[in-house]
């Protein structure tokens, strides 16, 4: 039997992006495993009796190593913000390639503390910064330092030690460009720095509460407990500065897309599902619907959807506990009563948990989920208009239907601003600086170009249209690359008045595995990453599902 | 050291800051970049052509033909992505001239990119200056001071024909050489490899 891919139209409606969850292809879980048998060993731990210090920590295979450099300051509680524009932070950190000499460390203990307005160099990679949860923090080390382990119920509130604020990489402040580092096969799949950075920093989030214990109280302290640092992940504020990201790189984002619909389409085509396959389907189902009264947000969105996933989840459950097990394209039976039954919150949850059995279809898509852009950014000038046409038609069709006469479609305007440089999204009627306007309103642009070719004659080529329409130059690349990549472009108007930016957010940080989404307004939101991975000492032999067993 | 990702979106927005579009201000950037990685002074050229770029008139070419001359200086950005733009067309013109480009260099990394497209070797002359543009993979020149060039009274642009650099006769003496790798099959051998046995002609 055949399945097609889910229609792009459908796919990539920001609605139905925004009810993404992580899978076996997200980011953080490939990158485990493709570092499982590397070499992890923390190579320098130098911190005073309050924790503010360096300390490094490093993943080995043959000759190639990375090494985690981490800077803790002290900081005043009235400077610590999780905002972009804060200047100051609890720890920073950048990932270095190879082992860093005592020149480096000096040259990076002068940049790496200052992030943005400090300079990196190609030899290093990524770079970040975090701030403690200063509520759980404390109330780590009071106990740790007492001689007993931590409530767990006011670490399971939270989630992590420490949340970071940004993750840099590709370039950004003189880290090493992407080129140079690309044909390296442990990090063919996007994101896998930024990934590693991330769970070096949380196990050094262990270590640094675990000796500023020890320092406060030598004879009583103990160690956190292994079964509570693995269920600690790292928590993460993000705002809109990750939007644009998934406009910017259409190929990158089909190639992500594209994965997870050649998974599915793979799965629901098994005509004989094994037993333990089905059973483990169900197992992290069960997992699921425990795991969801453990997602704690104030948002009344999420609230909302939360609400009817646990609803859906149910359902699902007893649905699939009463299917025959045996039947033909099990997985394509579960799939189409789920899209005639449920919410897409809960299609797409059953879609990533479907997914669990089967590494022989998900593991030789992660490597395809990386992008060579340049390759895809020159115009075929030659092609016709009636080609241009055709793929506006073809690809566009929801886009092309939007009014953008009215107000509420032109709502909104992207920009980036001055003291950051971040993007950031305005009310084009309310606030100054429309003209300034980021090339992000995608769907206003096709429609544009859309009606501009209406005149022009079939035949006359796309290079003789640009010569005077260079203001469209930008779309007609993109009506190129979709011709090429159907699941590039988001099926939506991302300047209308009900765009939910978080929506963009979470499509992204679901590809990067990260769980527990709290929106904090419909602009940022809060995450968790690794809450319940193996810790490094384990990645030789660790559960492949742990994600579902830390969510409870 | 800025990072090359750095120079990109920099220059595009400083591109688009000056009065490009967007999709010609993407175009900039990955081509300054470009000069960049080929160690050409593109960052200095274009800061230097955008400092006189609102205060003096350019020419935009729109057209291009085998001759092109104007009074006014040509905008190689204009030019550039018009090249680009007219492609199959430059290159059944196969050679052209262009008289008075201001900032010439950078037009090179647009020619370069024809010359990946088109699947050509495309040889550029500015003035007295010769870059052979490999497929966008490589630029060989006798430009190597890296300074500013404000003007050139003459661009010369040819498409060069896929032709080896080497003669027949070169060829087969090199080859002679490589047969020296060659083990002699035994008939034993001969008999078992493919298509042995059978009829051909069936």
């Amino acid at each position: 039997m055949q399945v097609k891919l889910r229609e792009p139209s459908i796919v990539m409606k920001l609605s139905k992006l925004g009810s993404f969850h992580q899978s076996k292809l997200s980011f953080l879980r490939s990158f485990l495993n493709e570092f499982k048998d590397w070499k992890y060993s923390r190579d320098l731990f130098d911190l005073d009796a309050n924790g503010f210090g360096r300390a490094v920590y490093s993943f080995q295979k043959n000759k190639r190593i990375y090494s985690l450099v981490c800077f803790a300051n002290k900081i005043q509680d009235e400077d610590r913000s999780d905002r972009v524009i804060a200047t100051k932070w609890d720890a920073a950190f950048t990932l270095h390639d190879g082992v860093p000499t005592k020149m480096d460390l000096d040259r990076l203990s002068n940049n790496v503390p200052k992030q943005e307005v400090g300079r990196v160099s190609y030899k290093e990679l990524t770079l970040s910064r975090a701030n403690k949860s200063l509520r759980v923090f404390e109330h780590v080390v009071e106990s740790l330092s007492n001689g007993s382990q931590p409530d767990k119920k006011i670490l399971s509130d939270v989630g992590y030690l420490y949340r970071t604020t940004a993750v840099y990489g590709s370039g950004k402040f003189g880290l090493a460009d992407r080129f140079r580092i690309k044909n390296r096969k442990e990090i063919n799949g996007p994101f896998r720095l930024e990934m590693m950075l991330v769970y070096l920093v949380r196990q050094f989030t262990f270590d640094q509460v675990n000796h500023i214990a020890k320092n406060k109280n030598p004879k009583k302290a103990v160690k956190l407990d292994t079964e509570i640092c693995r269920n600690l992940g790292i928590g993460n504020s993000t705002g809109l500065g990750m939007a644009p990201f998934i406009v910017n790189h259409p190929t990158l984002l089909n190639n992500w897309v594209y994965a997870r619909e050649t998974v599915l389409k793979k799965i629901r085509e098994i005509k004989n599902v094994k037993n333990e396959d089905i059973e483990l389907f169900k197992n992290c189902l069960i997992k699921s619907i425990k795991s969801i009264s453990f997602w704690n947000t104030q948002s009344e969105f999420q609230i909302k959807k939360i609400k009817q996933l646990k609803i859906d989840l149910d359902k699902s459950y007893k649905y699939i506990n009463n299917l025959d097990t045996k039947i033909d394209y099990i997985f394509n039976e579960i799939y189409i009563w789920a899209e005639n039954n449920l919410k897409d919150e809960c299609i797409e949850c059953l879609v990533s948990l479907m997914m669990e059995p089967y590494d022989e279809i998900v593991n030789p898509m992660i490597s395809k989920m990386s992008s060579d852009e340049d390759k895809y950014f020159d115009i075929p000038t030659d092609r016709t208009i009636e080609d241009l046409r055709n793929i506006l038609e073809i690809n566009y069709s929801n886009i092309l239907k939007i009014d953008f006469s009215t107000k509420e479609n032109n709502q909104n305007f992207w920009f980036i601003s001055k003291n950051k440089e971040e993007p950031r999204l305005a009310d084009r009627y309310l606030q100054n600086g429309s003209e300034l306007e980021q090339p992000l309103a995608i769907a206003r642009d096709v429609k544009k170009l859309y009606e501009k070719i209406s005149n022009v004659k079939n035949s006359s080529t796309v290079g003789t249209f640009l010569i005077e329409n260079n203001d469209l130059r930008h779309v007609v690349r993109r009506a190129f690359i979709i011709e090429k990549f159907p699941y590039a472009e988001i099926q939506d108007n991302i300047i209308g008045s009900n765009l939910m930016p978080i929506d963009m957010l979470r499509l992204k940080l679901s590809f990067f595995g990260a769980n527990k989404f709290d929106p904090r307004s419909d602009k940022w939101l809060r995450i968790c990453m690794f809450q319940g991975a193996p810790l490094p000492n384990e990645l030789n032999n660790f559960n492949d599902q742990w994600i579902y067993e830390s969510l409870n | 050291m800025k990072s090359y990702s750095e120079i990109d979106t920099t220059v595009k927005r400083a591109s688009k800051a000056i009065g490009f579009s967007w999709g010609v201000s993407e175009e900039i950037g990955k081509s300054i970049r470009l000069l960049e990685m080929l160690g050409i002074a593109g960052v200095k050229n274009l800061n230097s052509y955008f400092k006189v770029y609102k205060n003096q008139k350019f020419q935009n070419i729109s057209l291009i033909s085998n001759n092109n001359t104007s009074s006014t200086p040509y905008c190689p950005i204009s030019l550039g992505i018009n090249f680009l733009n007219q492609l199959s067309h430059m290159e059944n013109l196969g050679n052209l001239s262009i008289s008075n480009v201001a900032y010439p260099i950078l037009l090179i990394p647009f020619i370069s990119r024809a010359s990946y497209i088109s699947g050509k070797k495309i040889l550029l002359k500015i003035d007295e200056k010769n870059f052979l543009l490999n497929f966008n993979q490589s630029v060989a020149s006798n430009y190597s001071d890296n300074n500013i060039v404000e003007k050139s009274n003459n661009v010369n642009i040819s498409f060069l024909e896929n032709t080896n650099l080497f003669s027949e006769n070169e060829w087969q003496e090199l080859y002679k050489l490589s047969e020296d790798t060659f083990v002699e099959e035994s008939k034993e051998l001969k008999e078992v490899a493919a298509g042995a046995g059978l009829n051909d002609n069936d």
